[in-house]
C-alpha cells in the first residue's frame, strides 16, 4: 500500500515512545510496594523490572494486545479505507504518549491504559463514526476498570488475614512463616504461570491441552517454591532483632516471598501494560502487511511485543529507575508481611485480566489492593486523598486521550492526503 | 524532574511512632520529680530550681511533639484504629507532662518543705506514681506490635495483661496517697495552715499522675475495642 514503509516506522517510532513512556513512569507505580516494604533494593527491583516487564510483555501480552489492536473498533467498517485505521492508531499512540509524558511532568496520576482506551475511542467515535466502536466492548473494559480495584481489594483482605490467622497470630510466628510462606509463594508462582500457559503461550508456537496446563504451571510453581524455600533457610534469624520489635524476623521471612510477588507483579505489569503500547502498533503492521487489507486474520507477529518490552526497558534504564530510587527511602508502615498481600492481589487480578484481554490500570489495581490491607487494620495510616486523586484521573485522561487523538488524527490525515 | 510514585505517595506517616515518642519525652519529664523530690527534702534550693527548669523544658518539648502529631493526623486519613480514640491518647499523655510541669512550679514557687515524717511515705508515693506513667509507656509502646497483628489476638491479649497491671499499681498509688494524707492530717493542727493547703494540692496532683496514666491505658483499650 501507498506509504506502507512510512506507516510502519512510524508506528515503531511511536510504539517505542510510548512504551518508553511507560518504563519511564508506570513501572515505579508497579515496584512502589515492593521497594517501599525495603525488601528489595532499587538496583534490584531495576533488574527485575527489566527481566519481568520483557517476559510479561512476550509471554503474556498477546491478549490484551489482541484487544487494543481490533477489539474496540469494527475494522469492517474501514474496508475501503484501511488508512484511516493507521492514521487513527498512530494518532492514539502520539495522544496517549504526549499525555503520558505531560501528565507525569506535572505530576499528575496518569494511567497509560485510560489514555490509549480514551484515545482510539476518541478517533474512532469522531474521526470515523460512532458506530465504528465497539461500544460493548468498550462498556466491558469501562466496567473492568471498577471491578478490578475492588477485585484486588478483596483478594489482598482475603491474603492478608488468612497471614493473619496461620502467622503473625499465633504462638511461634516464625515457624508458622517457615511453614506457610512457601505455600503463597507456590501460589504466586501457579497463578501467574497458570494464567501464562493457558493464554500467553499460543503465539509463540506452544499449544499444550488443559491437563499439560495444568501440569507445567504447577511444576513452574514448584520450581520457584523450592528457591523461594531454599533462600529462607539461608536467612539469619537472629533473635536479638526481635528485641524491641517482636516481627523483625518474621519480616524477614516474608521479606523472601514479597521478592518473589516483586516479580510476578512486574510480569503482570508488562503482560498487560505493553499491549497499550503494541496493540496499536499491532494493527498498523497488520493492515500494512496484508497490503492495505482490514482483514485482520494474521497472527500477531512476535516482534511486535518484543517491540513494547524492549520500549519499556529503556524507559526504565534511561529514567524510570529515578522515579523508582524516590520509594528507596522505604514506606515506613510496609513491611513485606503486608506488602506481599497487596503486591500478590494486585499483580493476580491483572494477570488474569490480561488473560481475559482486559486492559485495565495496573495501578489502580494495586490503590486498591493496598486499600484492602488498609482495611484489614493492617497498614499505618494511609493517604485516602491521594487514594481520591488517583481515581478521579481517570476520569480526566479519558477525555484527554481523546481529543489528543482527534486531534492529531486529522493532521496525519491532512499531511498524508497532501503528500499523496 | 522526578515525582514520586502515587502508590509510595498514598502511604500517610504513621502516628504510632511519633506517640510513642511524645509518650517517651512524657515519661523522661515525669520521672524528673524523683529527682526533684528528692532535692526538696534534703533542702537543695539550688537543684530543685534546676530540675524544674528541666521538667518545664521537657514539656514544651512534649508540646511540640503532641502538636506534630496533631498535624500529621488530618481528616482524610485512614488508620486502622480511630482518630479520635488516638487523640485521646496523646491528649491523656500531655496532661501527665503538663501535672509534672504544675507540681515542679508549685513547689519551686512557693518554696515548699515538707515535714520530717512525711518524707518516706512521700518518696513512696511519687516513685509509684511514677511507675504507673511507666507502665502507661510500656503499653504504648506495645501500639506498633498491635499495627503488625492487626489488633487481633495473642497481642492483644498481652496488651490487656499489660493494662491491667497499670491499674494494679494506680490502686497502689491510691492506698499510699492515703496513708500520705493520714500523715498529714495528724500533724496540720501544728502547721501553718496555707502551707497544709497547699502540701494537700500537690498530694492530689502526684495522684491525679498515676490517674492520667490509667486513662491513657483505658483510652488504649477502647482502641482495642473497636
Amino acid at each position: 500500500m501507498e506509504f506502507g514503509l512510512a506507516f510502519l516506522i512510524l508506528a515503531i517510532v511511536f510504539g517505542l515512545f510510548m512504551a518508553w513512556g511507560i518504563g519511564a513512569n508506570d513501572v515505579a507505580n508497579a515496584m512502589a510496594t515492593s521497594v517501599g516494604s525495603r525488601a528489595i533494593t532499587i538496583k534490584q527491583a531495576i533488574i527485575i523490572a527489566a527481566i519481568f516487564e520483557f517476559a510479561g510483555a512476550v509471554l503474556a501480552g498477546g491478549q490484551v494486545t489482541k484487544t487494543i489492536r481490533k477489539g474496540m473498533v469494527d475494522s469492517e467498517l474501514l474496508a475501503a479505507t484501511p488508512e484511516l485505521l493507521v492514521y487513527g492508531m498512530l494518532a492514539s499512540l502520539l495522544a496517549a504518549g504526549i499525555w503520558l509524558l505531560v501528565a507525569s511532568f506535572n505530576g499528575w496520576p496518569v494511567s497509560t491504559t485510560h489514555s490509549i482506551v480514551g484515545a482510539i475511542v476518541g478517533f474512532a467515535a469522531v474521526g470515523i463514526g460512532v458506530d465504528a466502536v465497539h461500544w460493548a466492548k468498550v462498556g466491558s473494559i469501562v466496567m473492568s476498570w471498577v471491578i478490578s480495584p475492588i477485585t484486588s481489594g478483596i483478594i489482598a483482605y482475603l491474603l492478608f488475614t488468612s497471614v493473619h490467622q496461620l502467622i503473625l497470630d499465633t504462638d511461634d510466628p516464625i515457624k508458622n512463616a517457615k511453614k506457610y510462606v512457601p505455600f503463597y509463594i507456590f501460589l504466586a508462582g501457579f497463578i501467574i504461570s497458570l494464567v501464562t500457559v493457558f493464554k500467553g503461550l499460543k503465539h509463540i508456537g506452544l499449544e499444550l491441552s488443559t491437563g499439560q496446563a495444568y501440569l507445567l504451571a504447577f511444576a513452574i510453581g514448584l520450581v520457584i517454591t523450592l528457591i523461594g524455600v531454599y533462600l529462607i533457610n539461608r536467612l539469619d534469624i537472629d533473635p536479638e532483632a526481635d528485641k524491641d520489635f517482636h516481627f523483625t524476623n518474621v519480616e524477614k521471612i516474608f521479606a523472601v516471598l514479597m521478592m518473589i510477588t516483586a516479580c510476578a507483579m512486574a510480569f503482570a505489569h508488562g503482560s498487560n501494560d505493553v499491549a497499550n503500547a503494541v496493540g496499536p502498533v499491532a494493527a498498523i503492521v497488520g493492515v500494512v502487511e496484508s497490503g492495505g487489507e482490514v482483514a485482520q486474520k494474521t497472527a500477531m507477529p512476535l516482534w511486535v511485543l518484543a517491540l513494547g518490552g524492549v520500549g519499556i526497558v529503556l524507559g526504565l534504564a534511561m529514567y524510570g529507575h529515578r522515579v523508582i530510587a524516590t520509594v528507596g527511602s522505604g514506606i515506613t508502615d510496609l513491611t513485606p508481611s503486608r506488602g506481599f498481600a497487596a503486591t500478590l492481589a494486585a499483580a493476580t487480578t491483572v494477570v488474569i485480566a490480561s488473560g481475559t484481554g482486559l486492559p485495565i490500570s495496573t495501578t489502580h489495581t494495586l490503590v486498591g489492593a493496598v486499600l484492602g490491607v488498609g482495611l484489614a487494620r493492617g497498614i499505618g495510616a494511609l493517604n485516602l486523598k491521594v487514594v481520591r486523586t488517583v481515581f478521579m484521573s481517570w476520569i480526566v485522561t479519558l477525555p484527554a486521550g481523546a481529543i489528543l487523538s482527534i486531534f492529531f488524527f486529522f493532521v496525519l490525515k491532512a499531511i498524508f492526503n497532501s503528500v499523496g | 524532574m522526578v515525582s514520586k510514585s502515587y502508590i509510595y505517595r498514598m502511604f500517610a506517616r504513621s502516628p504510632v511512632k511519633p506517640l510513642q515518642q511524645h509518650m517517651e519525652k512524657v515519661v523522661v519529664c515525669a520521672r524528673e520529680l524523683n529527682a526533684l523530690f528528692e532535692a526538696v527534702v534534703q533542702k537543695d534550693h539550688r537543684k530543685v530550681k534546676s530540675c524544674q527548669k528541666r521538667i518545664s523544658k521537657l514539656e514544651t518539648e512534649a508540646d511540640v511533639l503532641k502538636k506534630e502529631l496533631r498535624l500529621h493526623l488530618p481528616t482524610g486519613i485512614m488508620l486502622p484504629v480511630s482518630r479520635q480514640d488516638l487523640l485521646e491518647v496523646l491528649t491523656m499523655q500531655d496532661r501527665i507532662a503538663n501535672k509534672s510541669k504544675d507540681i515542679a512550679g508549685l513547689i519551686v514557687g512557693r518554696k515548699m518543705q515538707f515535714p520530717e515524717e512525711m518524707h518516706d511515705s512521700l518518696r513512696d508515693f511519687v516513685k509509684r506514681s511514677i511507675d504507673a506513667v511507666e507502665q502507661a509507656e510500656t503499653t504504648v509502646n506495645e501500639l506498633d506490635e498491635l499495627v503488625e497483628t492487626g489488633f487481633k489476638g495473642s497481642e492483644v491479649k498481652l496488651v490487656q495483661s499489660m493494662i491491667e497491671k497499670l491499674d494494679e499499681i494506680e490502686s497502689d498509688t491510691d492506698r499510699i496517697q492515703v496513708d500520705v494524707r493520714a500523715t498529714l492530717f495528724q500533724m496540720e493542727k501544728d502547721m501553718p495552715p496555707v502551707d497544709v493547703m497547699f502540701i494537700y494540692k500537690v498530694i492530689e496532683w502526684i495522684g491525679d499522675l498515676a490517674d492520667l496514666a490509667q486513662r491513657v491505658g483505658s483510652r488504649l483499650q477502647l482502641l482495642l475495642a473497636r
